[in-house]
This record gives structure tokens, C-alpha cells and sequence, in this order.
């Protein structure tokens, strides 16, 4: 649209060029060291031949991914078939972790939206409030939920003891565990970008759509949410992506019947059983359904950035 | 309900309306019993400093704010309870609150898609709505792709396109500069005359007030101070609150010396004996205040048997006019304006005595 920098331009541009590479230098080499490096190496030994004692043998190979997709019997020689469990792995998380999204988006964006319009001092005491149980390590919460809703467990004693149920609830072991694990442990990474965006959010906009005769939800389906978009849209990433490669509350709350991707790859690595090609496979399949995502949302940023905001 | 004792009720009836925000200690009143009423195809206008409840009131009428006590009427009809979307009122926000997510036109159709209007009506109405501000090759764009001029005269056609009983219009220019802000009066004008829609204009700006209004309401610190046209307003003030706030005047401390009906000998300090209009009943041997604009006042050489007699402190040349500044006797100084048209420029200059003349009925006897 505008045009350069009139006049003066060659010369000196371009020594501002090469002066503003070198102070990216350090951006370039954080990236480099820390990104794209290792996943590099995760490409690179998935492409190669397991060793039976854990780690590598360096060899190209197929394997990995030929065992992720066919199953050729216990020695390696009979005709191939579709290997179904990982592909159920994958499905499986991929439906828990949008399940986990759904339920912090229901639950989130009103508790963003309550805190966004509460008066400024009190809404840095929800936020404190919000963020308070992440300062407590995953590991100990996860543990603590378990604890928490086994058969014996205080939530089910409590239901017990004021006549609402007669026999304890069985949830350690099943997908609601699993559910209930993933909502608590990233549910602030919906509320923090939604509350993010209804902060900015002009509310001038609701009495707008309130005077132009929109009832609550037609100004809330209208209104709201499209100007809290990208809030909501980021909130969804940030819950979704780590819910897809969560092994935490999976391996914790439920059990073998509930194996996600993550606790699949976790496993790959562990101890002397693991085959770490296959692991590497198992990572780049996740990390291309992560990155298919992130495009998706690249795109409708894209779009609606041309429609004009 | 009907109102026997009219037949057309009126646009906007404002009964003993009272608003106040908070409860207890803290409770902060926002509009202390204000009574009005704004006839159908009226331009009325609400004027006032800031915080002084016009932005209440009129938040009151639109509804998204329920008065404390008292009672609103729209053509007669109680609005009491009425959610703003169930009121046959629309309003043009002060930053016009334009949804920046839909497109000009898609902003223009919204009132209209709520009330279910069919397509074609939609359409059509969008497109004359547009045609109206004359805007209409801005229909695909988007709010922020258009000036603010253009942005706020989108917010009046989203406004009108669901064709208002009342139009409310909360400052609608104050962000628009100068130029454009005059353009603007004339063009608001001339469209609530078209329409013949009622108008309820917001602003703190007395220029604008007495440009487009037939009736004005000038308020202050949650009160109506005066309701009238706007040669009523600047001619008679009421009060030193509307004498000081519209336009320029001169405040001078006087003692009625004598009453005879609507007018009042009034002696300034120990000069003269000025006869005055009144605002209200005035009472021989108090003192009060006298409102005199500087345009109704002049300065001449003196020539002995002047009443009142001063220095020229200063001179101010303001283009088309120059204002001086006069320090009487007993040190009251007063603004004097004249006009720099046809040489007519007065021959005192400062440091100079001059005599000043009153124009006859130019002052006034306000109440406190």
C-alpha cells in the first residue's frame, strides 16, 4: 500500500540490513538450537533402524512408520494389514483433546467474560485466582485429582453421605478421568486469551446491537463473538494442541484402556522396552496434525485480515 | 392511559425523572428531578457541561439505563421496564460504536434484519439509507476502511434505517474536527427536517446547540437550568449559569434599586443606574447579578458627562472582531466587542479613558 522510504535509500538501507541481521543473530540461534534442531532430529531417527537396548542403530529405514500403519504379525513376515491400534490412538486423542476444548471453551469464555467485566481492581484478583493452581506442579495435581475421585475418594464419600448416590461413582479409569484431568489442567489457557480479547472488546458494540432492537444472544452471536474471535480461536489452540499430546492425565487417570498419543510416544522413550524410531514416527505424525491445525487458523487469520480488520 | 388534555401526545414526555448510580455514601446523583418534554419533529437538544446528567438523560430514554424514580412516555406510551432492544428509539453513539467485523451495508441492515424485515425491504432500505448520507459506493467496505466524517455518518444511517420514532444522538460530532464538524450541522439539520423524525442531540457545544436546535434544554450539575429557543436562551438567560455558559458575558454585581414589573433599575457599584429586564421576581435593596454581552456594548472618547467611565486595559484582535477590555473606576473589568467592518474600529486605544454605552435593554437581571 504505502510506498518506501523516499530518497536515501540503497547504500544506507543496506547497511541497516546487515546491522539488523546481526542483532536477529541470537533470535536466529535460540530458534535454530531450540526448534528447529530438534525436530529435525526427530525426523531424522524416525527415518532410522530401532536398537533393541533403546536408541538408534544408524541405518536408514521405514520401519517406524510401516509399523505405525500395518500390522505384520509378531515376526515381520506375514502379508500385510491395516494396523488399526495406533490409528485408534490417534483418533482417540484427537477426540479427547477437542472434547477438552469444547468443555474449556463452555466453561471458559463465561469465566473470561465475567472477569472482563468485573471493575479493574477486582479483575487482577480473579486472574490471580485463575493462575494460583498452576503454581503447583502438573504432576502433584494430576495425582491429587486422582486421589480425589477414587472409589473412596472425598467426592464420592461426599455424594454418599448426602443421599444423591448410593454406591460410589467408578470414574479413576475412564475417559471422564481422563476429560476431567485435561479441562483442569488447561483451562487457563482458554480463559487467559478470552479475557484477553473481551477486555479490549468495545462494549459500545453491545448497546449498539442492543439499540438496533438484538436481544442478548443475537448481540452475543453477532457481536460478541465475532470481535472476540481470535481470543477464542487462540484459546482453542492453546488448549487443543497440548490436550493432543497430553500423557499426564491419560497415563494417570485412565488407565490402559484410555492410552493417548502422548503416553504412546512417552512410552517409546522409557526404559530399555522403548523402539525410538517409532516414537520419533509417532511425534512427527502428531507434530503434522498440530502444524495442519495452525494452518488452518494461519489462514482464517489471513482471511479475515483481508476482509478488512 | 390515554392523555385527555392532549390530543397529540408528545414525542418525549420526561416526568420527574431522578437517576442515581451506587447506593449509600457512595451514591453519586446523576440527574436530580427533571421534568421535560420534547414535542414530535422536534430538534432538541440537551446541552451542558460535562457531567452535568444530559448523557443520563438521554441513556435513560434509549434505556440502557433505568431511572431511580420518575417516569418516561414516548408518543404517550410508558417505557418503564422496556429493555433498550423493545424500544422504538435509536441512537448515534458518540465514537459510533460501528460493528467492525460487517460491512457498511451489513452495519446499515442490522436494525432492520432484528425487526425481520423481508430481504428485498432490507435492500432496498440499506440502499436508500446510504443514498441519504451519500455514501452509498461505501456499502462493501468495512468501518475502519472509511474517514471518521464518513464512519459517522454511516452510524447515522444504521440509526435512521429502521425508521425511529426518536432519534437520540449522543455527541455525535465531538470527534470530527472543526471543518467537518460544521458541514455536519448543516447536513443533521437539514436530514431531521426530511425525516421529520424527533431529534434528541447531545453536546456540550453551544455553537452547535444554537445552530440546529429548535428548542434548547440547558443543564448543569444534573438540573435543568433553562429550557427554550435559542434567541430565548442567549437573549434572556435565566440564571448566571446559562448567561456565563452560552456565548460571552459580562457578570457585574449589582443593587436593585427599584422594581416596575418585568423590568429593574439596578445600580452597578457606584456608577450608574441601569434599567434591566428580569429573569425572575426581583426585590428593591437586594443585590444580584447583571448579564451584558459584550457585542451590546461600546466604547467613545469621554466628554465629561459620561455615567460610566474607564481605562482600555487591553485590545484583542480577534479577525472579524476586536474585544477590549475595560477596567472601570472601581477596578470591575468588562469585555467590550466591536465589530471590524467598515472602518468603523473605535478610535480608543489602550492605556486610554473611555465612556461605555449600554444598548438599551441589553441588560439583565438574573436569578441566582
Amino acid at each position: 500500500m504505502a510506498g518506501g522510504i523516499p530518497g536515501g535509500g540503497g547504500a544506507a538501507s543496506s547497511t541497516f540490513g546487515a546491522y539488523r541481521n546481526r542483532l536477529l543473530m541470537p533470535a536466529w540461534l535460540a530458534i535454530g538450537i531450540f526448534l528447529l534442531l530438534p525436530v529435525l532430529l526427530m525426523l531424522v531417527y524416525s527415518f532410522l533402524t530401532k536398537d533393541f537396548r533403546g536408541g538408534v542403530i544408524w541405518e536408514f529405514s521405514l520401519a517406524a512408520y510401516d509399523q505405525f500403519i500395518f500390522d505384520r504379525g509378531l515376526f515381520g513376515d506375514e502379508a500385510p494389514k491395516i494396523e488399526w491400534i495406533y490409528i485408534q490412538i490417534f483418533l482417540r486423542s484427537i477426540w479427547q483433546a477437542l472434547l477438552a476444548t469444547l468443555l474449556c471453551l463452555v466453561i471458559g469464555f463465561p469465566t473470561a467474560y465475567f472477569i472482563a467485566t468485573r471493575a479493574e481492581k477486582s479483575r487482577f484478583v480473579w486472574l490471580f485466582l485463575i493462575t494460583v493452581p498452576y503454581w503447583v506442579n502438573l504432576l502433584i495435581r494430576t495425582v491429587s485429582m486422582k486421589f480425589l475421585i477414587r472409589d473412596t475418594g472425598p467426592l464420592n464419600e461426599w455424594l454418599i453421605s448426602s443421599g444423591l448416590i448410593a454406591t460410589p461413582i467408578h470414574m479413576v479409569n475412564t475417559n471422564f478421568a481422563v476429560q476431567l484431568g485435561l479441562f483442569y489442567s488447561y483451562l487457563p489457557f482458554m480463559v487467559l486469551p478470552i479475557y484477553a480479547s473481551v477486555e479490549r472488546y468495545n462494549f459500545a458494540l453491545s448497546e449498539a446491537a442492543a439499540d438496533l432492537y438484538a436481544d442478548r444472544w443475537t448481540t452475543l452471536r453477532h457481536v460478541i463473538l465475532p470481535s472476540v474471535a481470535p481470543g477464542v480461536i487462540a484459546g482453542c489452540i492453546l488448549v487443543f494442541v497440548p490436550s493432543l499430546g497430553a500423557f499426564l492425565a491419560p497415563d494417570l487417570l485412565g488407565g490402559a484402556k484410555n492410552f493417548m498419543i502422548g503416553s504412546l510416544i512417552e512410552e517409546q522413550f522409557k526404559g530399555n522396552a522403548g523402539n525410538w524410531p517409532f516414537g520419533a514416527a509417532a511425534s512427527m505424525i502428531l507434530l503434522t496434525m498440530v502444524l495442519i491445525v495452525l494452518m488452518i487458523y494461519a489462514r482464517q487469520q489471513v482471511r479475515s485480515e483481508q476482509g478488512g480488520r | 392511559m390515554a392523555d385527555t388534555s392532549n390530543t397529540a401526545p408528545s414525542a418525549v414526555e420526561v416526568r420527574a425523572v431522578k437517576k442515581a448510580f451506587g447506593a449509600g455514601a457512595a451514591q453519586v446523583v446523576a440527574l436530580k428531578t427533571v421534568s421535560l418534554t420534547i414535542a414530535d419533529n422536534e430538534f432538541f437538544t440537551l446541552l451542558g457541561p460535562s457531567g452535568c446528567g444530559k448523557t443520563t438523560l438521554l441513556r435513560l430514554i434509549a434505556g440502557f439505563e433505568q431511572p431511580t424514580d420518575g417516569e418516561i412516555l414516548l408518543f404517550g406510551e410508558h417505557l418503564e421496564g422496556l429493555p433498550p432492544n423493545k424500544r422504538p428509539v435509536n441512537t448515534v453513539f458518540q465514537h459510533y460504536a460501528l460493528f467492525p467485523h460487517m460491512t457498511i451495508a451489513e452495519n446499515v441492515a442490522f436494525g432492520l434484519r432484528r425487526l425481520k424485515k423481508s430481504e428485498a425491504e432490507v435492500k432496498e432500505r440499506v440502499q436508500r439509507m446510504l443514498e441519504l448520507v451519500k455514501l452509498a459506493h461505501t456499502a462493501d467496505r468495512r468501518p475502519n476502511q472509511l474517514s471518521g466524517g464518513q464512519q459517522q455518518r454511516i452510524a447515522l444511517a444504521r440509526a435512521l434505517a429502521p425508521g425511529p420514532k426518536v432519534l437520540l444522538l449522543d455527541e455525535p460530532l465531538s470527534a470530527l474536527d472543526l471543518k467537518l464538524r460544521q458541514a455536519m450541522r448543516a447536513e443533521l439539520k437539514q436530514m431531521q427536517q426530511e425525516t421529520g423524525i424527533t431529534f434528541v442531540f447531545v453536546t456540550h457545544d453551544q455553537e452547535e446547540a444554537l445552530t440546529m436546535s429548535d428548542r434548547i434544554a440547558v443543564m448543569s450539575a444534573g438540573e435543568l437550568q433553562q429550557v427554550g429557543g435559542a434567541l430565548d436562551i442567549y437573549e434572556a438567560p435565566r440564571n448566571r449559569f446559562v448567561a456565563d455558559f452560552i456565548g460571552e458575558t459580562n457578570l457585574l454585581d449589582v443593587t436593585v434599586e427599584e422594581v416596575r414589573g418585568e423590568e429593574a433599575l439596578c445600580r452597578i457599584g457606584s456608577h450608574a443606574v441601569l434599567p434591566c429586564s428580569t429573569a425572575g421576581p426581583a426585590t428593591a435593596g437586594t443585590s444580584g447579578h447583571v448579564s451584558i454581552r459584550p457585542e451590546r456594548l461600546s466604547l467613545s472618547k469621554p466628554n465629561g458627562d459620561d455615567a460610566i467611565v474607564g481605562q482600555v486595559e487591553r485590545l484583542i484582535y480577534l479577525g472579524t472582531d476586536t474585544q477590549y477590555l475595560l477596567r472601570l473606576d472601581d477596578g470591575t473589568v468588562i469585555t467590550v466587542r466591536a465589530q471590524n467592518a467598515h472602518d468603523s474600529r473605535l478610535e480608543v486605544g489602550p492605556g486610554e479613558r473611555a465612556a461605555l454605552k449600554i444598548d438599551a435593554g441589553a441588560s439583565r437581571l438574573l436569578v441566582d
